[in-house]
């Protein structure tokens, strides 16, 4: 079984996010692999651990990436490819989708995992246009999987509920919180991890321009969101505060 | 001189801390509250291949380097001192002396147990009248036929309570001085064994520090570590090793208490403003978190010089010296930015504070550094 | 040129995302001298059209197929691409729930449309679009604009208005070939009871740590009955195993905007403030008089909220009559 799973490094969800230029600022950002896709990597490592095969871990980033990279192959993924290109430094998703799935044309999968969406721009987009790109189906936002024969069934999450669906392989899977528990590399793990195969290709050598990777959303500024105002604490009584409280929502706040 | 972390130092870092927060931080109160042995994170650990960071792979080791050792060791401690110990002492005093000084069947046996976490180790040297002066032992061992036969008490012994093995310094021959000290390896599982009173202490309350009792206790005589008479030798070498673990330990209680004062002094409004803003505040910041940042250097040089072959225990002496002062400093720097609210056990600064005391203490004194840095100058 | 709208409606019901992208279509529409149309698909859904010409579109075109009667992802973008090939729109519009978020991102892959997801505004200025989406979870507001021919976006659900409109509403027929899909719904389950739905709640009552127990989150849910709001938490109680994670509100979870959002013995952590920090009335009822939360809460109530949320309820009670 062949599983190309696809990460995204990104800034540590607590960082604290500074704007610089117009742009967010990368200055002193703790960076980790998109929590959302190390649930896709977990499913990967468990899936080849169980059926056998190869679990190969694909990003597009910079020579920061390879950290996020050597990380998933301490937890047990085979081998690792970065795509790193200047004409990639200001892509879209539209950019990122359509390099992944030009590495992806000349690679053997049966299953392809990514998260189901990045912290960072928070645009859930890569994995659905992944798989419009490779023509394949998708399953976005699953919290199980279930490998069956030529298909998988898995449950996903839809507003106010879930719905189980079968999906025909090889296919595109998106994986939300809930899909597993995802494991620390281990010791012996990073050990290994040094000597796995990490291969930075180009936009050259994958057959594209700079141009079939222009992005089609291009950012005009970055601002930080204005400070929300503490309001007033209410002192006194437990039944006066209450009081006092419901008062101002219909009176002031207006919100029942 | 390259200041960097390599690719394992760096990946060590991020799996530990992310493992303390979400598995170590959680128990750590009720780890102190309750004298509570966190055997459930050991057993994690293990499994981790904490158990035996340097030990080479052929030993279940995971033959990684000393200053990965230190990492590792100071992200557990910076949320829970006594997880830290646990893992140090079987590492450092248990692993390292057979790693060093054991034969091939007692490697494949006694340390692939131990780097693996199937058993646990922990050292008796210390003894009611031999402390610092680990020369005066009274604890003996006679040959008789194919076992030794071991005989006294070893107090203040880490990991006491729970090891599987002990890694034993005794005497074979009081006329010889040093030289009549000789190591065992001691199977605990043993009817000549027990374990004797446990001690209620100030803090890392989650370790056992255990009395152990060894009553025509047999052994058998290829359990000898190392060579006949070489045993003081080898406890001062495993104890050079064992400060680095120490210092690393050290680190990561300061770091709490940095990290903890800093958040809280951003937080903690006085006057109309956080208190972090006070010039007071601010100076006891910065010269905690300079003092920890130098104790860091020492610490991860005298690691590198382990993980190089050159001597190091000028280096591990000083850096424990000044890792376990700082570590001190800034618990009682932190309980007095956090004021009365540090006091208390709504918040674990003073956890921290009880916690710091015994990196002074155990594994040599800061005296007894002293000792040992400024006989390397002036030898 | 035209803007495009999917009307998005599950189970023969049109949903509350669809009457807020409408609504916003129309207003962009009007700014832009622009007509609005609006696609609906699915199966026996003639008669919502109806119900969408209250919000002022031009022509609302009916997919009307049994093949989609569930929502699957190769029928759902065959048709609005095949519809968006047609009408070739300067715009199109879907809301920002699980349907959107799956659709539009295969539906621009395939027209090689640039899209900007989540978004909280969108402005017409000089004959172009600014679309404005929060990143790094609100951390920070970025604006884009899309440089392809036909632009996408998906909108915030409870971030748009509602306005109804007046429009020509003529309603036609839209069919073209739709695939045999390569998914196949197995089995639907709509949590959450009476409730209405997270991201669509005009209040939300949320729980976290402080409650110290699961069974705190009845009372939780008595306040939510009360108010007919929705029961969120935050990660600490997910993380505790009380409460499922698709209730988990925060960077990791869902992203709400409701009216009004209780947060009940919850610290405020930076990673919950981005999930529900463009709430417009925040209160927060914590013990800790340092808790995050009350640095973002509208009003704060400091104390035991074992005390202070069955008081409430006596009071909503009393005043709700």
């Amino acid at each position: 079984m062949k599983i190309v799973t696809c990460i995204k490094q990104t800034f540590d969800t607590e960082a604290k996010i500074t704007i610089e230029n117009g742009k967010v600022s990368d200055q002193g950002v703790n960076l980790i692999v998109n929590p959302y896709d190390e649930f896709a990597v977990e499913e990967s490592i468990r899936l080849k651990e169980k059926n056998g095969g190869e679990v190969v871990v694909v990003s597009v980033g910079n020579d920061k990436t390879q950290e996020a990279l050597r990380y998933c192959l301490a937890m047990g993924a085979d081998r690792a490819v970065l795509i790193q290109d200047p004409a990639l430094e200001n892509g879209d998703n539209h950019s990122a989708a359509v390099a992944l799935a030009k590495l992806l044309a000349d690679m053997e999968y049966d299953l392809i995992f990514c998260g189901k969406e990045a912290v960072d721009d928070g645009a859930a987009q890569v994995p659905s246009r992944l798989a419009e790109k490779l023509d394949l189906p998708q399953a976005n936002v699953i919290t199980s999987f279930e490998l069956g024969d030529g298909q998988a069934t898995v449950t996903r999450e839809i507003d106010g509920g879930t719905e189980t669906l079968e999906v025909q392989l090889p296919a595109v899977f998106s994986a939300q919180k809930g899909l597993n528990e995802v494991r620390y590399p281990s010791l012996p793990g990073i050990m290994k991890a040094k000597r796995k195969e990490l291969k930075v290709v180009s936009l050259a050598d994958l057959g594209l321009s700079a141009e079939d990777v222009a992005p089609k959303a291009e950012l005009v500024q970055a601002e930080l969101p204005p400070p929300r105002k503490a309001g007033r604490v209410l002192k006194g009584e437990v039944e006066e505060v209450v009081a006092e409280l419901v008062k101002l929502l219909q009176e002031e706040a207006k919100v029942i | 001189m390259d200041f960097s972390y390599t690719d394992e130092e760096r990946m060590m870092l991020q799996m530990t801390r992310d493992f303390a927060e979400k598995t170590v931080k959680p128990l750590a109160a009720e780890v102190d509250k309750n004298h509570m042995y966190p055997r459930q994170t050991v057993a994690k650990m293990a499994e981790l291949g904490l158990m035996g960071v340097t030990v080479p792979p052929e030993y279940e080791g995971a033959g990684m380097s000393n200053v990965c050792y230190s990492i590792a060791i100071e992200e557990l401690s910076r949320h829970c001192a006594a997880t830290g110990v646990i893992v140090s002492v079987n590492n450092s005093l248990a692993c390292e002396p057979v790693k060093l000084f054991g034969n091939e069947e007692q490697k494949k046996k006694y340390l692939a147990d131990m780097a693996s976490g199937r058993k646990l180790g922990c050292l008796g040297l210390t003894e009611p009248n031999a402390g610092s002066d680990a020369a005066n032992l009274a604890t003996t061992a006679v040959l008789d036929g194919n076992e030794w036969v071991i005989n006294g008490r070893k107090i203040f012994i880490t990991n006491g309570n729970e090891a599987d093995y002990c890694i034993l310094i005794a005497q074979t021959d009081k006329s010889k001085g040093h030289r009549g000290i000789c190591a065992f390896i001691v199977d605990l599982d043993n009817p000549g064994f027990q374990v004797g009173t446990l001690e209620d202490k100030l803090g890392i309350r989650g370790t056992s520090t255990a009395e152990l009792v060894f009553e025509d206790c047999r052994i058998p005589r290829e359990n000898l570590l190392g060579e006949l008479g070489k045993g003081f030798r080898i406890a001062l070498t495993t104890l050079d090793g064992g400060r680095i673990g120490i210092a690393s330990q050290a680190l990561g209680i300061a770091r709490a208490a940095i990290e903890d004062a800093t958040a809280y002094a951003k937080e903690r409004v006085q006057f109309g403003k956080p208190i972090a803003n006070l010039q007071a505040i601010q100076w006891m910041l910065a010269d905690l978190t300079t003092e920890y940042e130098a104790a860091r250097l020492l610490t991860h040089r005298a690691a590198y010089l382990k993980d190089q072959g050159q001597p190091y225990a000028k280096e591990a002496a000083m850096a424990k010296l000044m890792a376990s002062e700082v570590a001190m400093k800034a618990t009682t720097k932190g309980i007095q930015i956090l004021g009365g609210y540090g006091y208390t056990t709504d918040y674990p600064m003073e956890r921290y504070f009880r916690d710091a005391k015994i990196t002074e203490i155990y594994e040599g004194t800061s005296e007894i550094m002293r000792l040992v840095i400024a006989s390397n100058i002036l030898k | 040129m035209s803007i495009v709208v999917f009307a998005e409606q599950r189970g023969g019901t049109l949903r509350k995302i669809t009457y807020e992208v409408v609504s916003e279509g129309k207003r962009l529409a009007a700014a832009a001298g622009d007509s609005l149309k609006v696609l609906l698909a699915g199966s026996d859904v003639a008669g919502l059209a109806e119900e969408l010409k209250k919000f002022g579109a031009d022509e609302i075109a009916v997919a009307n197929d049994a093949a989609l009667a569930d929502y699957t992802t190769d029928a759902y973008a065959a048709v609005l691409a095949a519809y968006i090939q047609q009408e070739n729109p300067g715009l199109v519009l879907l809301g920002h729930s699980a349907i959107g978020k799956d659709l539009a991102p295969r539906v621009a892959a395939r027209l090689d449309a640039g899209l900007v997801s989540d978004c909280i505004d969108v402005k017409f200025a000089d004959g172009d679009y600014a679309f404005v989406h929060p990143i790094y979870a609100g951390k920070a507001i970025a604006t884009y604009k899309v440089n392809s021919a036909v632009k996408m976006a998906t909108l915030r659900p409870n971030v748009f208005p509602v306005e109804e409109n007046a429009g020509a509403g003529s309603v036609v027929d839209f069919s073209t070939e739709i695939p045999a899909p390569r998914t196949k719904v197995l089995e639907v389950k709509q949590q959450g009871g009476d409730r209405p739905e997270l991201t669509e709640a005009d209040i939300i009552c949320s729980g976290g740590r402080g409650l110290g127990n699961p069974d705190g989150f009845q009372l939780i849910e008595q306040l939510a009955d009360i108010l007919g709001a929705a029961v969120g938490s935050s990660r600490a109680a997910v993380d505790a195993g009380w409460r499922d994670h698709q209730f988990q509100v925060g960077q990791t979870g869902k992203v709400v905007s409701p009216n009004l959002y209780i947060a009940c013995g919850i610290s405020g952590a930076i990673q919950h403030l981005a999930g529900m920090g463009s709430s417009k009335c925040i209160i927060g009822i914590n013990k800790d008089p340092e808790a995050n939360i009350f640095n973002v809460a509208d009003y704060g109530i400091e104390g035991d909220l074992y005390k202070v949320v069955p008081a409430l309820i006596e009071k909503l009670k009393e005043v709700k009559g």
